[in-house]
């Protein structure tokens, strides 16, 4: 199967020259954000990694706050996906394995809010955001996607492959209450449509910019994309120091990726074709 | 294929034979007790997503119509205008130059990418090693932020000092005002969009060939049909409904672009000559710099029927019978 014949060298010189341009500006991140200032305005320009990593992430600590944006970033995603995670499996097990009247309306209701354009929305959820008085706050963020559509559908469609009817129905006569069911059997075999959501969520709610953007007003309170638009704008901010702070925001993501890629490339392609 | 109710099953509500007004009464009680006890956990397990959607999502809507009809600035009492707003929208020339601007950078960004991620997909689809390393490297730069992609490629894409210009100059090339010029900044926001992408819709193609049989492949190559042929022939044609939907994807996606242009230039007006001022930008602008509510919201209305006429055109164009 895997002879190398000329036709597939040819394929792995395309493939590979590909993968070196999706890694080359993580490359050039690197560059950047461990040389000085003088390098990146350098002709001809260093191409190599340099030793000013921990003096520009310095500065950028003097410029933004960022271990707070950091913070703060970790706890709208991981709050976010958590809460994502619980109710997306409740309501997705449930349309998939109970009947109840107008469970089919409400389910197709679910799958038509999916078409409906979320900037027409943007100006008055910021309105409803104030009247709550949760502008400048984090539950601005967390509380509005905690419940997607999304979610609910990819679940339900992998309980309806992955949780037989016949368990549930067992479980029923064991005289498991309905909290029982989700959390014994429902929730171990949802095991791997929950890692995939977990990931995808947790990536989304992490590099999100247009509403944290528009909802996040105090610059006491910003996650990490916000605080990194912040600094590229202001011009006195060291360059090199932008880059330290964008590396430092962009690498645990990266990590939690390859961590969790291979319960995620397989089922981004299975989620997307089956919608 | 049976579901389960959560009660026990149904005991036949009022047995005994009706005497009196009292038992008129409790099959009614019971009826209502017995829905809640099969039902209420459902609902209760479902109820999160509709109470969200009707508060964040539904009302906004709603909301967005009616604020579309008023002058408001946010603080001071609204101003019904009627239409004005929208009679605004249809002769304002900075709203009909980021709907241009957005279709030129959907198009400069969204036919590449597509090609590439077919042809790197059809390369994947091979028996070759390493697949899956390979697909690991193409799809890290979708989970990058975009915030970061912009700050990286607007260091690489600088007049001055940046990578490609120094590249270019190297090998004796005039430099690109890539950050300056009109082309020149579509070309980078498109270059981001091509970079983000490409490989996420790789993985969507590779997922849709690997349904396709071997068979057929094996039965063109005794035809004697070459790798061209295959891939025009067989891929291409049985690989129609994943294309559709990478298409409408890419539309959606691509009519709504925003973080690009407001990262690269630090600001909403999408760079010199506003070249890079997209529609949402644009939205962004109007509401929330210049905090015209009403305004905005007409902007958002105008943003959903060019989204709407261009997914039915899509959808037209490319659901028709093959040939």
């Amino acid at each position: 199967m895997h002879r190398l014949t000329p036709g597939k060298v040819v394929f792995h010189v395309v493939l590979l020259l590909g993968v070196l341009i999706s890694l080359f500006p993580f490359y050039w991140l690197l560059v950047m954000a461990t040389g000085t200032e003088t390098d990146i305005y350098a002709y001809p320009p260093r191409l190599i990694p340099g030793g000013h990593l921990i003096d520009n992430i310095n500065t950028v600590r003097d410029a933004v706050n960022l271990p707070l944006a950091f913070l703060n970033t970790v706890i709208v995603a991981v709050l976010t996906t958590a809460l994502t995670l619980f109710f997306s499996s409740l309501a997705g097990f449930t349309f998939a394995r109970f009947r109840f009247p107008g469970r089919n309306v409400l389910f197709v209701l679910l799958l038509l809010t999916m078409a409906l354009p979320s900037q027409l929305g943007t100006i008055p959820s910021f309105v409803i955001m104030s009247e709550l008085q949760w502008v400048g706050t984090l539950q601005a963020l967390i509380v509005p996607g905690v419940a997607g559509a999304f979610g609910i559908f990819w679940m339900r469609q992998f309980a309806l492959g992955a949780i037989p009817q016949d368990l549930v129905d067992a479980g029923r006569v064991d005289g498991c209450n309905y909290w029982q069911l989700y959390t014994n059997v429902a929730l171990p075999l949802l095991r791997p449509a929950l890692a995939f959501l977990g990931i995808f969520t947790f990536i989304t709610t992490w590099n999100d910019y247009f509403w944290p953007l528009i909802v996040l007003v105090n610059p006491d309170v910003m996650t990490l994309q916000v605080a990194l638009s912040q600094l590229q704008g202001v011009y006195e901010t060291d360059y090199a120091a932008v880059m330290a702070g964008t590396l430092i925001s962009t690498l645990p993501l990266i990590v939690i990726f390859i961590l969790g890629a291979r319960h995620f490339i397989g089922n981004i392609a299975a989620g997307a074709l089956k919608a | 294929m049976t579901t389960t109710d959560i009660s026990p099953a149904a005991q036949p509500a009022g047995t005994t034979p009706g005497s009196g007004l009292g038992t008129i009464q409790e099959p009614a009680i019971s009826a209502l007790t017995k829905f809640r006890q099969r039902y209420m956990a459902q609902y209760i397990a479902i109820a999160p997503f509709y109470i969200l959607f009707a508060i964040f999502g539904l009302f906004p809507i709603i909301f967005a119509l009616y604020l579309a009809f008023q002058n408001w600035d946010g603080i001071a009492p609204m101003e019904y205008v009627g239409l004005a707003q929208f009679e605004y929208l249809l002769t304002d020339r900075l709203f009909y130059d980021s709907v241009l601007n957005t279709l030129i950078i959907w198009v400069l960004s969204t036919v590449p990418m597509l090609a590439f991620a077919l042809v790197l997909a059809f390369m994947l689809n091979q028996s070759i090693r390493g697949k899956s390393l390979y697909r690991i490297g193409f799809f890290i730069p979708n989970v990058t932020s975009i915030v970061a992609i912009a700050i990286v490629f607007g260091s690489l894409f600088g007049n001055q000092f940046g990578l490609i210009n120094a590249l270019l100059r190297s090998i004796g090339a005039d430099q690109i005002g890539w950050l300056t010029s009109d082309w020149g900044i579509k070309l980078t926001v498109a270059a981001m969009v091509i970079w983000r992408w490409t490989g996420y819709n790789a993985i969507i193609y590779l997922a849709g060939l690997q349904a396709i049989p071997d068979d057929l492949y094996d039965a063109a190559k005794v035809d004697g049909a070459d790798t061209w042929r295959l891939f025009r022939d067989i891929t291409i044609p049985l690989l129609r409904p994943v294309i559709l939907f990478t298409v409408i994807t890419s539309t959606i996606g691509g009519l709504q672009i925003f973080t690009e242009p407001q990262v690269l230039f630090g600001d909403s007006s999408g760079g010199p000559g506003s070249a890079g001022q997209t529609m949402v930008l644009y939205l962004y602008d109007q509401a929330f710099v210049q905090n015209q509510f009403g305004y905005g919201a007409a902007v958002g209305w105008g943003i959903f029927v060019v989204v709407l006429a261009f997914s039915i055109i899509n959808w037209r164009v490319l659901n028709r019978p093959a040939d």
